[in-house]
């Protein structure tokens, strides 16, 4: 088996590695972006800027107080929780009884100050992060070289997307929030306190694009762009899955990375637009997404 | 659990209560009261201001002046969630049954904020219907079992005053028999129940007193006993 359609299998299983790295990446953003949708009608815009600021928070402590990897991907997220938890109660919370263009437009302008002010204290080239001595090196499976970061971060992303299914779809705090995403008001009539509700699930979703800052903090640059760069795509993503639906985020980008990294050893020339050619096919059969419901 | 020892207790007392909608002025000086163990109904036209005082109480029409008081403590300026903490329970009209939940997940939603609320078990046999359907999503269920589910998820959370918007709604005659035997069960059972209805006949069978609403006020107070004598005076308000 020296090819496969004529393709080396190395290259094929590189690619395909590759994909299934971004669409971890992918999985873990759109995942984030639903939850908020779902409960909060918002197009989060700065989840993009939100998943930079959890690689520069890891990258910060590293270089001015020498905490390392691990413990980054503890505090990252929550530092960009904790953001978020802020964003929510001081300047979301106004929008919520008008139309979601706002909220999109409110979050799209904090991405945009928060990637300036990035960019004006770092600058555009990126700041390397290294891969923590526990991750280092890799296996040869026979087939492909597997370094061992990036199985970890499909691992590692798989898992939270699982967890963050499974807390969502099968518990009981799953439940209030499924409840309070149909009708908050009704809730509340049962003695829930729903506004804090909903800014821990703002505060949860962009501290899972903190995570994803961290996962990628030694696989890309950390760079003040590092954010926009991905999220256009995770949008697609979004879209195709079916806004707010949580399984369809998951599959979808994972399912989109694969296949993005398919087309990158078949047709190179294509692999930028297959998931927004994919996003338009999808918009015209189902317009609610792969796994949304018509609201 | 409600005893019904001290029957003659006022539980819920309304007072002069006004309440907006923005700046649709709906209910225009409400006042009323319910005694602890009683079944009372409001009744009225449609846009008369029942459903609206029920969602005057709840805080869900945040928009309100007066005075309601339930067991002593006024409820205007409370935070919306600590007022079913008190033990009020609230069936919308609507019955509210989340798609997104199974019938389990929306039979245990509603936090028990008070001891004594009905175990599992024993809304089972308040409505055999629900048997066996737990895993089923809860919109699948007809609008009768709906209805039954909407009233059963409140009644395990131990509220002891429950407000219950329009149980019949185009239900079917033998659905609402069996909503009937159930709201007096609760009755019996020494809940307080306050009844928005626009099925008289329904109402007669199960309540004390009846609350006529007009224009965004209580017009007049009939107690069942004497709803026969009333018959011409109610024909004339409700318009039947």
């Amino acid at each position: 088996m020296s090819h496969l359609f004529g393709i080396p299998p190395q290259a094929l299983f590189g690619q395909l590695l590759l994909g299934l790295i971004n669409g971890s990446f992918y999985a873990l953003l759109s995942l984030g972006l639903a939850v908020i949708f779902g409960m909060l009608n918002v197009v989060n815009m700065a989840h993009g800027a939100l998943y930079m600021v959890g690689a520069f928070v890891a990258w910060l402590l590293l270089t001015y107080a020498g905490v390392g990897y691990w413990g980054a991907l503890v505090l990252a997220p929550l530092a960009v929780g904790l953001i978020g938890l802020a964003l929510e109660r001081t300047m979301l919370r106004r929008l919520y009884k008008v139309d979601h263009l706002y909220g999109l437009l409110l979050t799209f302008g904090l991405a945009l100050i928060v990637e300036g002010a990035f960019r004006h204290q770092y600058g555009v080239s990126g700041q390397p992060y290294p891969i923590p001595d526990a991750l280092k090196g890799g296996t040869n499976l026979g087939f492909m070289y597997l370094p061992t970061y990036r199985g970890w971060v499909v691992v590692a992303s798989l898992l939270v997307c699982l967890g963050t299914w499974y807390a969502i779809e099968r518990t009981k705090l799953g439940a209030y929030l499924r409840a309070a995403t149909e009708n908050p008001t009704l809730v509340q009539a049962f003695g829930i306190n729903v506004p804090v509700m909903v800014s821990l699930t703002y505060g949860f979703g962009v501290a899972l694009a903190g995570l994803a800052g961290v996962l990628a903090a030694p696989i890309y640059q950390v760079s003040p762009l590092m954010g926009s760069n991905l999220i256009i795509v995770v949008f697609a993503v979004v879209v195709i899955g079916g806004m707010g639906s949580i399984l369809g985020a998951i599959v979808t980008g994972l399912g989109l990375g694969l296949l993005e990294g398919l087309t990158k050893v078949f047709y190179p020339e294509a692999s930028n637009i297959v998931v927004f050619v994919i996003m338009a096919v999808v918009l015209m059969l189902k317009p609610a997404g792969l796994f949304g419901r018509e609201r | 659990m409600p005893d019904g020892t001290q029957t003659k207790t006022a539980m819920l007392e309304i007072a002069d209560l006004h309440g907006f909608y923005g700046e649709s002025h709906v209910l225009h000086g409400v006042s009323l009261e319910v005694r602890q163990g009683e079944v009372v109904t409001l009744l009225g036209r449609n846009g008369a201001g029942k459903t609206s005082t029920m969602r005057a109480i709840m805080g869900i029409m945040a928009k309100r002046t007066g005075s309601i008081r339930f067991q002593g403590t006024e409820l205007i300026g409370m935070a919306q969630h600590r007022i079913p903490r008190l033990g009020i329970g609230y069936v919308p009209e609507e019955r509210g049954i989340f798609s997104s939940l199974s019938v389990d997940e929306n039979l245990t939603l509603p936090p028990v904020v008070k001891e004594g609320g009905m175990t599992v078990p024993q809304i089972y046999d308040l409505f055999p219907n629900l048997k066996g359907r737990g895993s089923t999503q809860g919109t699948r269920l007809s609008g009768g079992e709906q209805q039954m589910l909407a009233i059963a998820r409140i009644l395990r959370t131990g509220a002891n005053l429950i407000l219950l918007d329009e149980p019949t709604e185009g239900l079917a005659p033998v659905i609402i028999e069996q909503i009937g035997v159930a709201v007096r069960a609760l009755k019996a059972r020494g809940f307080t129940i306050v009844l928005v209805e626009q099925n008289f006949r329904f109402a007669a069978t199960i309540a004390d007193r009846h609350y006529v609403m007009e224009e965004g006020h209580v017009v007049d107070m009939i107690p069942n006993d004497q709803l026969h004598a009333n018959m011409d005076k109610l024909h004339t308000y409700l318009g039947v």
